[in-house]
């Protein structure tokens, strides 16, 4: 495909025609901040946070779903361009519990990084805010429906496996928000707890429940490992402290790569010290269950008792 | 025989679903003429309702959901024969509309965007009707009463039937 | 129906298994193909039954059966006066004929007496016997029942005397309330589908699109992007598939052109679909229509329906080799739709929600094929442009907006409704020529134009003359063409909070920037409006304005902060007013009102204090009473209930 050169911030960038303002900024070391933006499912558009200046084009274009011209010339942080992410910003804190504290998310938080990038200390606006109660209601993801900033990347993924599709955007303008079908709790719905949602989501409205409490996200060291329990290879990552393994999160989902609740059990058992105790829905309850039912091995399990000659 | 009449008015509805369904097979973007479809059959969108047009379309649940609750026309909730509109403006809180409410709630035995078990009514508040001189206001469908007291509230419903 | 598909003679080949090619023109200038005075009586015998010659013994009543009179009672008219011509024994010389809007809902129930064009205004049942018996029958034409110019006083006797209509440039309206909308031949009659058998067999759809190009025509349906450069990207867009879709989710409050065409002229708007489809190389039409108008998704039904009978839609119209059919969608309440993108979206069968451009649906639209959307009042004024040549059209309007605009007229001004007009017409004319000027003998204020997108413009605008670009510069949009007339007694941060309260409810929450930013903005307005304003609430709402107008993710929030904008810009002293010094100066922000008695007129009746629902009014029988603000909760009971002006608020 045809090269296209741009001037991006004064430097000029050369890349394939058809590509994003925002990738031929990133591929130039240029920073531009997003909170939408997905590169494995693009193409959404909705956080604007990307926005940047592109004399002769009207209002400030989200850079993820710009694409390059020949002799484009854009300005990633002009007055206009900073005052609109400062205000953006400003918008979602003003409807954002300010909560940092106590949240498991602080220290790997997206918003909270571009709060802190572009000075916003506090929110300027005092109004209306979300209010819905937190969903416990499964041993596996806690959701805070008031973090969410419904940049619906927790949808996307969760579309991209077939046949899950297990949440999407329910209601309407100021009262949008990430719904099961029937707006059920996540333990009620269909969710099989692969938790691709909690890997991509940017903010604390989805967080993991076997690792509450457990440490602040600075004082954990990551690994990345195989799951090797099925041909798809997906990748998770081990969460270290002090030396010990004390959760397993799944690493961001690519194309192919479903991510699944038996997977990250297995690794669990394999890895972590002290693992949980696995949970299983039977008639709409969670209940625990061995390991060898959980990973769907009791047959194998009963098998090799039997044939080794254990009791 | 109320039961019985509901069963067979049940079956009369899913066999008009079922003639809609097969109106619509082959159709490109039948959701949404599915639902309006649907609505006019039952008056609401029930649960299970969604969740044979998600079936019937091959489509999620969740987003069967998430399109039913972005349009205004529908509503997943039966609403009543007859929509009851209690004021709360200014000049009718003053007056006392929040025991007219309580009134007619407890009458109903429902609370605020509710309906009876036997789809009688549906409660309703509304921001001001604009007839303040008359305080407290509410409105039954198109007739406005006024000068309420919650006694009189609960007993001026007797005449929707 | 009268049928279209008859032959006039033996020697006539049409058949509806295959109709004649030159059918249309054949009915409105035949016969073509053979002379036959027999024929061709028969043809004028077809053109005069639906227009009579002014010189007709018989009679023809038109009653307007739009949305507007239909609930002022012209369905009950209608039935009243078949009733009562049958009674007189008139049924034969008299047809009563239903038709569409005549965009002056104010004065329904409409009615037309032809061929005189006698206008009768607010006709009531109980006016028929005398309709009948003194006009039909004595001659005497009804005079209480003729409409009286406000301003002057005046009486006009026929339709075309009205100064409403007077003044006004109907092309795109022309047959509303002048046809029946139900009846395909109506439209025929008036030369209805001549620009379709002209662009089939006489141009090239190359030509076709030019001919839209030279006419300069534009979009209607706000955003003004030209039309024939629109269809030359649908049929430059490679794929084997294309549709069309015509916008008719109108959803700004206050406009219902788009209604008033559908309900009045149905098929000018399936010939504009038609004659796009042929040009943009489409096969498929979608019409995608609130569903709150259920009249027009009727008519439209009817009209399709009429159309696919007379082989005028469907596989191989008109022997041509072109084949195009229409659907409807209905529209299930969500105002974003009317915006292109979140259109294509709900047609899809999904949330409305906006998609990012581009790709433009001339490339990527309908079910990811090229599509080509025009709204309804954009392609009713296609056929026109076909018939009349792109030159004729290019002749109205400005340089760079052509032809005429539809404008719905309302607020505080003598007459409101639809108003056509060509483009470069002042405001002032359209308010105070077409308007009558304003209301009551107040002083105008201020005009918002283009819906709740649009601006607020002052009495300096007045004499701007009116197109895309002046509008857009002057702080307000085209947008589909709402005029609410405001006067003194308006105030313009009310109006700002009003408009916002509307596209708040209305967004759809996919972008930051309108889903939060149109709440806080509101929460602000209201505040101000609540005497609650801060004096940096003016600069925030500056900068919230400026940053979700440039930021948006669409039309909806790259507008929805216009009327604030507006507002500030010409009206920044109300502000002021609101929030330093607590005070609304149109007298409108209850919160900000003090309501007091003047001693002088009271007489001491006490109703103010029987009213006063908050016990605020105390005073002797007979004395002069007196409010106590501390406990007035400002609901205007008391001012209201007063008969002798002595409550004032300030």
């Amino acid at each position: 495909m045809a090269n296209v050169t741009l001037t991006i911030d004064g430097q000029k960038v050369t890349v394939p025609a058809g590509t994003t303002v925002l990738d031929a900024a990133r591929s130039a070391g240029i920073f531009i901040p997003t909170l939408c933006h997905d590169p494995a499912i693009p193409g959404f558009g909705a956080c604007r946070l990307c926005i940047v200046e592109i004399p002769g084009m009207r209002n400030l274009p989200a850079s993820c779903v710009t694409t390059v011209a020949e002799g484009m010339v854009v300005h990633t942080a002009s007055e206009a361009v900073i005052e609109a992410r400062r205000t953006i910003i400003d918008l979602l804190l003003a409807n954002h519990p300010q909560d940092c504290l106590t949240c498991e998310k602080n220290g790997d938080c997206r918003l909270q990084d571009y709060a802190f990038m572009y000075g916003v200390r506090q929110t300027s606006f005092h109004g209306e805010r979300k209010n819905h109660p937190l969903d416990d209601s499964n041993p596996y993801i806690i959701r805070d429906q008031n973090k969410c900033i419904l940049c619906g990347k927790c949808v996307r993924t969760c579309q991209a496996v077939p046949g899950r599709s297990v949440i999407d955007f329910g209601y309407r303008g100021f009262n949008t928000r990430v719904v099961t079908a029937m707006d059920v709790p996540l333990g009620e719905s269909d969710c099989v707890y692969c938790a691709r949602c909690v890997a991509v989501c940017p903010v604390g409205a989805l967080t993991y429940k076997p690792m509450a409490g457990k440490g602040r996200t600075w004082e954990m060291q990551k690994k990345s490992v195989t799951c090797t329990f099925c041909e798809s290879g997906c990748t998770f990552e081990l969460n270290i402290r002090d030396g010990k393994v004390i959760g397993i999160t799944a690493k961001e989902p690519g194309p192919g790569r479903p991510l699944c609740l038996k997977g990250r059990l297995g690794l669990e058992l394999l890895y972590v010290e002290k693992p949980m105790t696995p949970m299983l829905k039977k008639d709409g309850q969670f209940v625990p269950v061995s390991w060898a039912e959980a990973l769907g091995l009791e047959g194998l399990v009963d098998r090799m008792k039997e044939v080794e000659g254990q009791p | 025989m109320s039961c019985q009449c509901e069963c067979q008015d049940e079956v009369a509805r899913k066999e008009a679903l079922e003639k809609v369904f097969e109106q619509y097979r082959g159709t490109k973007g039948a959701l949404i003429p599915l639902l309006q479809e649907a609505q006019e059959i039952y008056g609401y969108l029930p649960g299970e309702v969604m969740q044979r047009i998600a079936a019937e379309l091959k489509v999620p649940f969740s987003k069967v959901f998430g399109v039913a609750t972005f349009y205004a026309q529908f509503h997943l909730k039966p609403r009543g024969r007859n929509i009851i509109r209690v004021c709360q403006g200014t000049a009718c809180h003053v007056r006392g509309a929040a025991r007219v409410f309580e009134s007619v709630s407890e009458k109903l035995g429902v609370g605020r965007n509710e309906t009876t078990a036997d789809l009688r009514y549906t409660l309703e508040t509304v921001a001001c009707l604009g007839a303040c001189g008359l305080a407290p206001v509410m409105m039954v469908n198109d007739d406005t009463h006024g000068r309420l007291t919650p006694e009189r509230a609960a007993e001026v419903l007797e005449q929707y039937e | 129906m009268k049928s279209l598909m008859d032959k006039c003679c033996e020697k006539c080949f049409h058949s509806p298994a295959s109709p004649c090619k030159d059918y249309i023109k054949c009915r409105q200038q035949g016969p073509l193909c053979h002379e036959d005075d027999n024929c061709r009586a028969k043809y004028k015998a077809f053109l005069e039954d639906i227009h009579l010659p002014a010189d007709s013994s018989k009679r023809q009543i038109l009653i307007c059966a739009g949305t507007g009179c239909t609930s002022s009672g012209s369905r009950k008219l209608v039935d009243a006066l078949v009733e009562e011509l049958k009674k007189q024994g008139l049924q034969d010389k008299v047809a009563v004929k239903i038709t569409g809007c005549h965009g002056f809902c104010e004065q329904g129930p409409l009615m037309i007496v032809e061929p005189q064009k006698i206008f009768y205004t607010r006709v009531q049942v109980e006016d028929i016997p005398e309709i009948v018996a003194g006009h039909l029958v004595g001659g005497q034409v009804v005079e209480r029942l003729l409409y009286v110019d406000p301003a002057t006083g005046e009486k006009s006797l026929t339709y075309e005397t009205v100064p409403f209509y007077a003044k006004q440039k109907r092309l795109v309206l022309a047959n509303c309330g002048h046809i029946n909308p139900e009846e395909i031949a109506d439209y025929v009659a008036n030369d209805g589908y001549l620009a379709l058998t002209k662009a089939l067999f006489e141009m090239t759809p190359e030509q076709v699109i030019e001919e839209v190009k030279i006419s300069g025509l534009r979009g209607r349906g706000g955003a003004g992007f030209p039309t024939g450069m629109k269809w030359s990207f649908v049929r430059a867009a490679e794929g084997d598939k294309k549709y069309v879709v015509c916008n008719a989710d109108e959803g700004d409050p206050g406009a219902f052109m788009d209604r008033s065409v559908l309900e009045g002229d149905p098929h000018a708007v399936l010939e504009g679909m038609l004659i796009c489809g042929y040009a943009v190389g489409a096969d498929e039409g979608y019409i995608y229509v609130r569903a709150e108008y259920p009249l027009a998704i009727h008519r439209l039904k009817v009209a399709i329906a009429q159309a696919e009978e007379c082989g005028l839609l469907g596989d191989n119209i008109l022997n041509s080799g072109f084949n195009f059919r229409i659907k409807i969608k209905a529209g299930a309440g969500a105002f974003v739709c009317g915006e292109e993108t979140a259109l294509l979206t709900s047609i899809e069968g999904n949330r409305g929600m906006p998609r990012p451009r581009p790709p433009f649906p001339a490339q990527k639209g309908l079910w990811g094929k090229p599509t080509n959307i025009n709204n309804v009042e954009t392609f009713a004024n296609v056929l026109l442009i076909i018939r009349n040549g792109g030159a004729w059209y290019a002749a109205m309007g400005t340089e760079k907006s052509k032809g005429t605009k539809i404008f719905a007229l309302t607020g505080k001004v003598n007459n409101t409704g639809l108003v056509e007009v060509p483009m470069g017409i002042t405001m002032r004319e359209i308010i105070f020529g077409v308007g009558g000027g304003i209301r009551d003998g107040k002083k105008f204020k201020a005009v918002q134009i283009g819906g709740p997108s649009g601006g607020c413009l002052p009495e300096e605008q007045l004499d701007l003359p009116i197109d895309y670009e002046s509008l857009t510069s002057a702080g307000a949009i085209m947008g589909s063409g709402g005029l609410v007339v405001m006067d003194e007694t308006t105030c313009m941060v009310d109006v700002a909070r009003f408009f916002l309260n509307f596209t708040q409810a209305e967004s759809c929450g996919k972008c930051t920037p309108c889903r939060e930013g149109t709440k806080r903005m509101l929460e602000i307005l209201t505040r101000i409006c609540e005497g609650q304003g801060k004096e940096e609430d003016i600069e925030t709402l500056e900068r919230l304005a400026r940053v979700v107008k440039s930021t948006a993710l669409c039309g909806l929030g790259q507008t929805c902060p216009n009327p604030i904008l507006s507002t500030l810009r010409y009206f920044r002293d109300e502000y002021e007013a609101h929030i330093r010094d607590k005070r609304c100066p149109a007298r409108v922000c209850q919160a900000l009102l003090v309501y007091t008695i003047n001693a002088e007129k009271c007489t001491g009746c006490g109703s103010c204090a029987r009213a006063c629902p908050a016990g605020a009014i105390s005073g002797e029988k007979k004395q002069p009473h007196v409010i106590d603000i501390s406990r007035c909760i400002k609901c205007g009971n008391c001012m209201q209930k007063c008969k002798f002006g002595a409550v004032e608020k300030a």
